[in-house]
């Protein structure tokens, strides 16, 4: 059994050793998530695309992202920038088994992230409460409306709209999750589930960031299964493979933010 | 220990990088402020800048220009295989049904 353990570890390590050899020259968690952004890049370019017909082939296309909007949208994109510096020093720190600070940029990383989900959060709400929803969306309370017949005149509009930037957001929301696990571990469950408690009973139910925290309340169950079932103390692997899905994250933005803010400005 | 890494991790190359992304998202703000360009004109520009700040972030920030080459060429073909089609199906009918002055 101990020697099964040592052979598993030289694999894991590309150590040579009885067993295979691993796969294009990288451990399999590496390939794996690789291959889960691969397959993820095609969902992201499905909307990409579909969002991007639908500017072209509508000429009555809406331009409600005014100066204030543009300006929220690039401190966004800077937000998400600097998360993927913090992000490569975190994966440096833990290749040279610095834990403290491996520790100290992933939180940098989930900082940076955060800002940006409430940064977009706020955006999201100003358009609703100017009328641009979809049709399932809470009222919210005094809205101006001022978009209410853009939306009914081209629904494409808050349909890719939303479903594009919700998408990103929430791949943004997994990813503060999953770097809160790797860099606290069972240390982030208390944290997770106070937000979720404060989170719930606190925001109203027409809010944003409502919707948000059912997302929350989700992924606590999942990080409190991973974590209690099968407790364990990540290594430089897994602070480069989680790092490998934030930066993914930050790449989806390099298309959303010229694509759809950028094409989509009014500026006067 | 192939990998985790066998290349130069100076936190520098990283900086300029970081720089550059930023340097580019500006470029594309500065476009979007003066509007110069007709929307399809704008959205290949945008799409080239994107492209290449993608091409920063896969290189440097994810690793992949230090990966062994047969990753590397696998991924980056087959995934940019899949837009290339999806590109042909998609462009020529958007730009088809603005020329015919469908509203």
């Amino acid at each position: 059994m101990a020697d099964a353990t040592l052979q598993h570890d030289a694999v894991q390590h590309g150590l040579p050793g009885e067993y295979e050899a691993p796969l294009f020259g990288a451990y399999s968690k590496k390939v794996g998530m690789w291959l889960f952004l691969a397959s993820d890049s095609l969902t992201f370019g499905a909307l990409l695309f579909a969002f991007s017909y639908n500017r072209i082939s509508m000429p009555a296309w809406p331009t409600p992202f005014g100066k204030e909007s543009i300006a929220n949208a690039t401190i966004m994109t800077a937000c998400l920038l600097s998360s993927s510096l913090t992000m490569v020093l975190g994966v440096l720190a833990s290749k040279r088994g610095d834990r403290a600070w491996t520790r100290n940029w992933l939180l940098a990383t989930m900082a940076f992230g955060t800002a940006f989900i409430v940064l977009h959060g706020m955006e999201w709400s100003k358009l609703i409460a100017a009328g641009l929803a979809l049709p399932g969306f809470p009222k919210t309370p005094g809205g101006s409306g001022e978009y209410a017949a853009v939306a009914q005149a081209v629904p494409q509009f808050p349909a890719t709209f939303f479903g594009l930037t919700g998408m990103h957001m929430l791949h943004v929301t997994m990813g503060v999750i999953y770097l809160g696990v790797v860099a606290l571990r069972k240390w982030f469950l208390p944290i997770l589930g106070a937000i979720w408690i404060v989170g719930y009973f606190l925001i109203p139910s027409y809010s944003v960031f409502h919707y948000g925290i059912h997302v929350l309340g989700v992924a606590l169950l999942v990080a409190l299964i991973i974590l209690l079932l099968k407790p364990k103390d990540y290594d430089a692997h897994d602070v480069e493979v989680s790092g490998l899905y934030w930066h993914f994250v930050d790449l989806v933005w390099m298309f959303i933010f010229p694509l759809v803010y950028l094409m989509s400005t009014r500026i006067v | 220990m192939h990998d985790v890494a066998m290349h130069d991790d100076s936190k520098g190359q990283y900086f300029w990088v970081w720089g550059a992304l930023l340097v580019l998202t500006a470029v594309e703000v500065a476009l979007a402020y003066k509007q110069v360009f007709q929307p399809l004109r704008m959205l290949e520009i945008l799409l080239v800048l994107s492209v290449i700040k993608s091409a920063l972030i896969i290189g440097w920030f994810m690793h992949l220009k230090f990966e062994r080459a047969l990753m590397r060429w696998l991924l980056v073909i087959s995934v940019s295989a899949c837009f290339v089609i999806m590109y042909f199906f998609f462009f020529p009918d958007a730009d088809r049904i603005l020329q015919l002055g469908v509203k």
